[in-house]
């Protein structure tokens, strides 16, 4: 079959527990614009049990189509069931671009869905355009238009790759979280709800669920934050990122997080860890106190849209990718800024 | 019980990146070492050996020197290494890659699959789960706690806010994350047979059931449009606060000054 008769951007729409994840809508987002220099619709991938009613969400932010598998098996994200399921919807739809996000269930479905398939698949993107390949024209070599260009970091974010799947359909990638924008709900807007039976059959790859052990997190969630107080080596301990970021934190509606080092030295919770090992974070302010900006911590947090650094050591690698960087004592300067930033506060509730 | 743990050599990004004068990576000036998930990997094959009795086979794709990894992997006690090298099976993208280790493995018995969860020169983590599908294995990834009962593989898969505990037949794929375990060091003992002990080195024509449109550049349905080193945001302004209040009230303005308060 040609190449061209493959049509529309297709976005898997994750879902757990019955609720449409973030991450989804995302996607629809991003696939809208690709779907808009294409000439095409976007088109939601909605896989689960019982799970029509958020077909709604999807098409209020944006979704043309939802296309919906309802099958006991997909009550819980499974490899195989999930893989068969996509492969089945691919199969019959034949779409041009099908995105996953870059998320735990996303990085496992979606390369077993192109190794099904037998597609290309560009891991973690941050960046999706349509263009030409080869980019530049070279000669005696036909420029296909209308390619989907995928880039993405690699080598702990020290190099940056475009990546084409010229001669494969769907060209497929997944997407890192929190870099492209979810579209404002419209409670009016409608999609086609196509109601899809992709013939699960169970096979040597099922797997058994013998529990569903749920993490009871007392966090909110580092990646959702607009405003992020960061620790690391520097604060000496755990209590200090209580005493010392916390209160900061409060005061400007944002959470804590932390370095490895503060993980791995003094024990603060892994899933508040921001960097390659942990979670890449896009915030609005990312405050790095005493972080000296391992490489790998870098490429977690340098998207952030306005970065400050705090460091006793003029020579630390964070002040690399900081605003403003600050060479001083974290401990004088956080505690003082807290207190300033209170009586600002109050000023402000006064006017 | 047989396990084939696959491995790769990577440059050492820990111990810094350095770059060649045109500004691409100097890969020969870095250290190459066993990818820290591959080697957790590794330590898992390792402690099912030590724990129920198992013959550990090392696998990696590469070039002749990473012959190295495999001894490394020797000295910590595997039985066996495999290292695949051919001219034709290089440029290969992750669907490449996992095809040319489904044929390599084609040819061995196994009850389990053990892959690193990504490479930190590549960060995919997609080898694994392709190599699950050519085979037709059930597939675990990120997997933490393992263990083996009534012949089934009992582990935990790890996702952002929950695990699930799954029950596996064999053979099956599993993928590590270094966070599964922390790896034993070579013993001297084993350092010195692991420089002694054969490896087996298999090309294109020992690959089973494969075909030559699925191996290396030629075969891989992802091609790099354009690469460069990374354009990291410049530097802003450096600081020096004078005192505690002092830096604090520079802080203060910038924060007022961009909106955040």
């Amino acid at each position: 079959m040609a190449l061209e008769e493959y049509k529309g951007v297709y976005v898997f729409a994750q879902q757990v527990d019955n609720k449409v994840e973030n991450i989804a809508l995302e996607l629809i987002g991003k696939g809208k614009a690709l779907a808009k220099d294409l000439g095409t619709e976007v088109v939601a991938m909605l896989l689960g049990e019982n799970i029509g009613d958020q077909a709604e969400v999807l098409a209020a932010h944006g979704a043309d189509k939802v296309i919906v598998v309802d099958h006991p098996y997909l009550k819980d994200y499974m490899t195989e069931p999930y893989t068969q399921a996509i492969a089945a919807i691919i199969r019959e739809f034949k779409p041009d671009i099908v995105l996953f996000g870059a998320t735990a269930i996303g990085r496992d479905l979606a390369p077993c869905v192109a190794a099904t398939v037998h597609t290309g698949l560009t891991a973690d993107c941050t960046k999706l355009d349509i263009g030409d390949f080869p980019i530049n024209p070279i000669p005696g070599r036909e420029q296909l238009h209308n390619q989907l260009l995928m880039t993405r970091p690699a080598f702990g974010g020290n190099t940056i790759a475009t990546i084409a799947i010229p001669d494969f359909r769907p060209q497929m990638a997944t997407v890192r979280p929190g870099v492209m924008q979810k579209l404002p709900a419209d409670p009016n807007a409608k999609a086609e709800i196509v109601n899809f039976d992709a013939k699960l059959e169970k096979n040597d790859r099922f797997v058994e669920i013998l529990d569903v052990v749920k993490k009871v997190s007392e966090y909110v969630d580092i990646q959702d934050a607009k405003i992020l107080i960061s620790g690391g080596r520097g604060m000496q301990n755990k209590e200090n990122y209580e005493k010392i970021l916390r209160p900061l934190a409060n005061l400007l509606g944002g959470q804590v997080s932390s370095s490895r080092a503060g993980v791995d030295g003094f024990g603060i919770p892994k899933e508040l860890q921001v960097g390659q090992t942990g979670k890449p974070v896009r915030p609005k302010l990312y405050m790095a106190c005493g972080i000296s900006g391992a490489i790998q911590h870098l490429a977690g947090m340098e998207e952030s849209d306005l970065i400050i650094a705090i460091n006793k050591d003029e020579t630390a690698p964070i002040f690399e990718v900081a605003d403003y960087g600050i060479v001083g004592d974290l401990f004088q300067i956080v505690p003082a800024l807290t207190k300033l930033v209170e009586q600002e506060l109050a000023k402000k509730k006064e006017m | 019980m047989k396990i084939v743990v696959c491995i790769k050599q990577v440059p050492d990004t820990a111990g810094g990146v350095k770059f060649n004068p045109d500004g691409t990576l100097d890969r020969s000036a870095m250290l190459a070492i066993m990818n820290p998930d591959d080697k957790a990997g590794l330590e898992a094959a390792l402690r099912l050996k030590d724990e129920y009795g198992a013959e550990v086979t090392v696998l990696t794709m590469g070039l002749p020197k990473a012959d190295s990894i495999l001894r490394e992997a020797m000295a910590m006690g595997a039985d066996n290494a495999i290292l695949v090298t051919d001219r034709v099976l290089g440029g290969a993208d992750t669907w490449a890659t996992s095809q040319t280790l489904a044929g390599a493995i084609r040819n061995l018995d196994y009850d389990m699959i053990i892959t690193g969860r990504q490479a930190i020169d590549g960060d995919t983590a997609q080898v694994g789960p392709q190599l699950s599908v050519h085979l037709g294995l059930p597939l675990v990834s990120y997997t933490q706690n393992l263990k083996i009962e009534d012949g089934y593989v009992i582990a935990e898969r790890l996702f952002d806010d929950r695990h699930h505990v799954l029950k596996v037949k064999m053979p099956c794929l599993l993928t590590a994350l270094s966070e599964l375990n922390e790896p034993r060091y070579m013993t001297p003992g084993g350092i010195f047979d692991a420089f002694k002990a054969p490896v087996t080195v298999w090309g294109r024509k020992d690959l089973k059931d494969t075909l030559d449109s699925d191996l290396g550049k030629v075969g891989s349905p992802t091609q790099i449009a354009k690469a460069s080193d990374k354009v990291r945001k410049g530097a802003g302004t450096l600081h020096v606060a004078e005192d505690g209040s002092e830096g604090a009230e520079y802080i203060l303005a910038k924060l007022k000054e961009k909106f955040i308060i």
